[in-house]
């Protein structure tokens, strides 16, 4: 694909893409309409410890005396200029507090997806090269438990064996509190406090990651293209390589893009698990506080995330398949 | 062969079967073996498996463990299952339609789904739970609410390619209406798909409620397993076994459902399950 | 005589346990000498690819070889290590396969896949001007531009023609070549026909040529091998097998191939059963909620008639809009414009109500017998499922159904069995029957033969033949094949890209076509120069 042809591509994903993002502050304004009592309460929490100052304040940002499709546009123009609200709770901005949170989960997120892919990825081609053997069976016995385990339950056993057992790694956060670390010395330390959350998040995607490469690469070996090569003369690794594993990925990519929410959902429950200072506990942290203008601010800023998850994801196929047409 | 037969080839699944049996027992069985409330105090808290009467030990509040998990069975299935009906129901009527009807009808459905399954799920049943309060509705809806898409594609893609074969034309050609035909002559042939997604989806949900109410986002009026495990969190330390075994439960309980899905898949597929590539080594 | 560069010597190819029988291929002896082209020809599951695949040594896993040798240039290809018969492939021995479309990998550029059998085998130097002159020498249309196309921007033609540069490109002995017109157009089919003749007479290449078609054989073969049921049962000079059959099956085979003889018109009734008048249909590619897509005509300005007892062929290649235009007539597609006059009433305009009762008197058989039978129900359900959506008692129609089932040469037991338990020829005839089933006035046929093995073919092509006299109906018959259309039509209509280009009696549209594309079409006849020995049988 040529560069001009690219850009348009991207363009074109982009408005989509733009429209998404607004569809969902539009679900979002319907859903606070939909839950009971008024939204003003709704986002204080049912708790009823809000102060009548803080529910004047924000019937006013909701602008509740005026008409729906005003206060539509009020919430559409706040969400869309980051003006995600105000925790109570924190006395601080929904979006400062996402702001500090971020780099967190994006750093345990990314760490777990390129875990899951690689090792997911290679084992999947691994078990279809022998396919039917011990290896195989192996193979597809691990995926399936990781696919069959709650993810939190797996991050629990890893903290009793890893940390309260073994004692080799640290069980929570993101460094050492106290040690003021700088430098090399502190990414140390920050790379083994994220081992365990990212193999916790990573494991169940790396099951699905093998299952789908396995099944994908025994589909194309299927195919008469991979029998053209063979009568090419082809030597077998090479039809591998060349032939069968790039196309086998397509279906990989795809998957990708759509598991994207998953990951950051199951972030949550890895942070809460591993007290990780992400959004994910952030999100945790609201819940038991019924702080829910920050709850809706995370919700708002992991789908925008899947968005742009997403908007990669097409890009990379658009990039490996020459089929698709740039609309 | 028969479609026994060959689902009984697959000794995978005859072990989920098996396992699934047990465990609807158990949620069946759970008032007479555990003639109590699950919440009751019974003895000495923090009892490990085999003291003190508790086969697999009592938690912080001296309650039994063991009389959990067998309680929690029935709510992992009833949610697990009448979940998976209201996404069947949702999905199916969308899919068929959108692959049935085509044109802007089948554009405007699959941009529909498609904006839900950007939305992340497990985000969004957390969010549905939290602002319409933790019950049992409440988790039922919001774990259907995320499950429908997938139900969509799978029934439109069926639909959609099922439509333009020569059967439904000639069907149309015989005078048969549209309804009749999408009930009688496409939907059998798109039910086996549906069946063995329906399988892996329950297991997805019972997944997702104990996600649920590890967060604490439970119905507060039912022991469930995501619960238990959540309440052992902070002293896994001092009691592994409160957190361990209904861990064990949920991954059985999945397994199982994941073992019959696929045992489901080779017996309704059966030329899909020979067809089986030759990758060298 | 030459020694033959390819001996297969009694080879014998098992089946797994429970298959069709004991052996896929059983004791087939062949040779093909330098230069020559041997056709192997039979019908499905005759065992013919199977042994171009065991020369090969592409052979399925769990297919093994139990006996026999295959000797090329000498040397049992069969003793050969893995390695050692890789080296031989793509190198001496080249392979051209059915389907076109699937063939090539599609993310990889059309040059590379040519050069990646330069390349494997360690040939160095300017692949690329390699490339070129390959391209070059199949006729492809602008080399320089398609060596960096992606196979999707090929049609179905240009892309064989890329598999034969593929399979020729380092000069190999033989050629093998599996069914490798099959999928395409006549008038595609020919030109590769033409391209492998000539390209095999100027490098001396011998093709062992898989086919079911005896057209195919006459118009290529030098020596013809002919099987059935995985055995050799008559090999020899293509003429002389062709004009004079000897083994029983080769006669009934040679019988059963449409001879294309222009069948005597019958007297024209008064009656018009059918006009159909400026009938016009486009579909949009690609477009979505927001945005159409851009329209791509698929029948433009179509008019003809059909009079009371005739049969209409309309003649076409695949993508000509035959069977759009077909499926306008019964509105399974809804044409942009024009109208469908049956007996005067216009039956676009009905709603699904006022057109139930045409439904019944104007009926369809379908191409795909496969396809064309749900699968979930019994053969009596789907017979009856029309009389009694019209209204007739289940059980009056559960009985009409078990004569029409006689009326198709079918077992009445049939009734209470499922579609997959019979053969592509018997289901086809359940679709007639399902056809037959509302006693309509008007059949339409959609390629009602064309998925079927020549025999099959032919008692099919009988059997409508039969029922149309008997019933006194009125037919339109769509089919790519000439030879088909010109037996069974009294008319004939010729469609290219939407548009109906000529028509006329049958006689007048072979003998003297006025259109280029006719003559073009005619031309393409595979073996239009051999007529099939009438006394065959």
């Amino acid at each position: 694909m040529g560069a001009a042809k690219l850009l348009r591509f991207l363009a074109a994903r982009s408005v989509k893409a733009a429209i998404v993002v607004l569809a969902i502050v539009v679900f979002q304004f319907v859903l606070i309409r939909l839950a009971p009592g008024d939204p003003a309460s709704v986002i204080a929490g049912q708790s009823g410890a809000a102060d009548p100052l803080f529910m004047e304040q924000l019937r006013a940002q909701f602008g509740l005396d005026r008409p729906m499709h005003e206060q539509l546009l009020i919430y559409l123009r706040d969400m869309l200029t980051l003006d995600l609200g105000f925790s109570h709770r924190q006395q601080q901005p929904v979006a400062t507090l996402i702001g500090e949170r971020l780099p967190a989960t994006l750093l345990l997120t990314l760490t777990a997806f390129l875990f899951a892919v690689t090792a997911g990825v290679s084992l999947g081609v691994m078990a279809a090269r022998r396919v039917g053997r011990a290896a195989d069976s192996l193979i597809t016995v691990i995926a399936l438990t990781f696919y069959a385990t709650p993810i939190f339950w797996v991050g629990l056993l890893l903290v009793l064996v890893f940390s309260v057992w073994l004692e080799w790694l640290p069980s929570f956060g993101m460094f050492t509190v106290g040690a003021d670390l700088t430098g090399l010395a502190y990414a140390a330390d920050v790379a083994k406090h994220l081992i365990l959350p990212s193999l916790t998040l990573g494991l169940f995607f790396l099951a699905i990651y093998a299952r789908l490469a396995r099944a994908s690469m025994l589909e194309v070996a299927d195919q008469d293209f991979v029998r053209t090569a063979r009568a090419k003369g082809v030597p077998e690794g090479r039809i591998v390589r060349a032939h069968v594993l790039r196309n086998a990925l397509l279906p990989v990519i795809t998957f990708a893009g759509i598991q994207a929410g998953q990951l950051v959902g199951g972030s949550i429950l890895v942070e809460t698990v591993f007290a990780w200072p992400g959004i994910g506990r952030l999100a945790f942290d609201a819940l038991l506080a019924r702080d829910y203008a920050t709850l809706l601010g995370v919700f708002f800023c992991t789908a925008v995330m899947v968005v742009v998850f997403n908007l990669i994801t097409d890009l990379l196929y658009a990039l490996v398949d020459p089929r698709v047409e740039v609309a | 062969m028969s479609f026994w037969k060959r689902f009984a080839r697959n000794i995978g699944a005859l072990v989920g079967l098996a396992i699934l049996v047990l465990v609807g027992l158990m949620a069946v069985l759970a008032p007479v073996l555990f003639p109590f409330s699950p919440w009751e105090m019974r003895g000495i808290p923090f009892m490990g498996p085999g003291e003190a009467g508790f086969l697999l030990g009592s938690d912080s509040l001296g309650r039994d463990v063991a009389a959990g998990i067998a309680h929690g069975a029935l709510v992992s299935f009833l949610v697990g299952g009448v979940s998976t009906v209201a996404a069947l129901a949702l999905g199916v009527t969308l899919g068929a339609v959108a692959g049935y009807g085509g044109g802007w009808i089948d554009d405007a459905i699959m941009r529909f789904t498609e904006f839900f399954q950007t939305i992340p799920s497990f985000v969004l049943a957390v969010v549905l739970v939290a602002i319409f309060t933790p019950s049992i509705t409440s988790i039922v809806v919001a774990i259907a609410v995320v499950s429908w898409p997938p139900v969509t594609r799978v029934v439109r893609a069926e639909f959609l390619s099922l439509r333009s074969r020569e059967f439904v034309q000639a069907a149309e050609v015989l005078g048969r209406g549209p309804i009749a035909i999408m009930f009688t002559e496409i939907l059998p042939n798109a039910l086996s798909p549906i069946i063995v997604l329906a399988s892996l989806m329950v297991a997805t949900a019972i997944l997702l409620e104990s996600s649920l109410s590890f967060l604490g986002l439970g119905d507060p009026n039912l022991m469930s397993w995501g619960f238990m495990i959540g309440s052992g969190r902070s002293v896994i330390r001092i009691a592994w076994w409160m957190s361990v075994f209904p861990g064990v439960a949920i991954f059985l309980t999945v397994l199982a459902l994941n073992l019959v899905g696929e045992g489901l898949n080779d017996a309704l597929n059966p030329r899909l399950a020979r067809r089986r590539g030759t990758l060298p080594a | 005589m030459t020694a033959p560069i390819l001996a297969i010597e009694n080879l014998t190819i098992g089946l797994p346990i429970g298959g069709d029988r004991a052996n896929a291929v059983e004791g087939v002896s062949l040779a093909v000498n330098p230069g020559e082209i041997l056709c192997v020809v039979g019908e499905s599951g005759s065992g013919k690819s199977m042994t171009a695949s065991a020369v090969m040594g592409l052979l399925p896993k769990g297919l093994p070889v139990r006996s026999g040798r295959i000797l090329f240039e000498g040397n049992d290809l069969l003793a050969l290590s893995p390695e050692a018969f890789r080296r031989l492939r793509g190198v001496r021995l080249g392979m051209v396969f059915q389907e076109p479309m699937t063939a090539l990998n599609p993310l990889m550029r059309v040059g590379d896949q040519i050069g990646e059998a330069f390349r494997v085998h360690g040939e160095r130097g300017d692949v690329r001007a390699k490339v070129l002159a390959l391209l070059e020498d199949v006729r492809l249309p602008d080399p320089p531009s398609i060596i960096d196309a992606y196979p999707f921007r090929l049609s179905g033609g240009q892309r064989q023609r890329v598999m034969i540069a593929m399979a020729l490109a380092l000069g190999p002995s033989v050629l093998i070549a599996d069914e490798p017109t099959t999928a395409l157009d006549v008038t595609t089919q020919m030109q590769i026909l033409r391209l492998i003749r000539g390209l095999q007479k100027d490098r001396g290449t011998g093709v062992l040529f898989i086919t079911h078609d005896f057209g195919v054989v006459a118009e290529i073969a030098d020596r013809v091998a002919v099987m059935q049921h995985g055995r050799v049962v008559e090999q020899g000079e293509a003429r002389a097998v062709l004009d004079a059959p000897q083994h029983p099956y080769t006669k009934a085979l040679i019988a059963a191939v449409p001879h294309g003889r222009v069948r005597p018109a019958e007297a024209a009734h008064a009656d018009t059963v059918l006009k159909v008048a400026g009938v016009a249909k486009s579909f949009r590619r690609g477009g979505g909620l927001f945005r159409r897509g851009t329209p791509v005509a698929a029948v433009a300005d179509a008019a003809f008639s059909l009079k009371k007892g005739e049969t209409l062929g309309l003649v076409g290649e695949s993508g000509s809009g035959k069977s759009t235009l077909a499926r306008c007539v019964v509105k399974l597609v809804t044409p942009d414009e024009g109208q469908v006059l049956f007996h005067g009433t216009d039956l676009l305009p009905l709603g699904r109500g006022a057109m139930q009762p045409y439904r019944s008197r104007i009926q369809m058989v379908f191409q795909d017998p496969y396809a064309s039978l749900n699968p979930r129900r019994r053969v009596g359900d789907i017979i009856a499922e029309g009389p009694v959506t019209h209204g007739v008692p289940r059980e009056q129609a559960r009985a009409r159904a078990r004569d029409l089932l006689a009326l198709v040469q079918l077992d009445p037991g049939a009734m209470d069995r499922f579609p997959h338990e019979f053969s592509g020829g018997q289901r086809q005839r359940i679709g007639i029957a399902r056809a037959l089933a509302l006693e309509p006035e008007l059949l339409i046929a959609d390629e009602p033969v064309s998925a079927l093995d020549v025999s099959v073919q032919a008692q099919i092509l009988a059997l409508l033949d039969e029922i149309r006299t008997r019933l006194g109906l009125t037919m339109l018959f769509i089919t790519h094949d000439l030879r088909v259309a010109a037996q069974v039509c009294d008319r004939i209509a010729v469609m290219q890209r939407g548009r109906i280009v000529e028509m006329g009696p049958t006689a007048e549209v072979f003998g003297a076509p006025r259109h280029a594309y006719t003559r073009e079409l005619l031309d393409a006849i595979p073996g239009k120069a051999w007529t099939p020995p009438l006394e065959a049988a």
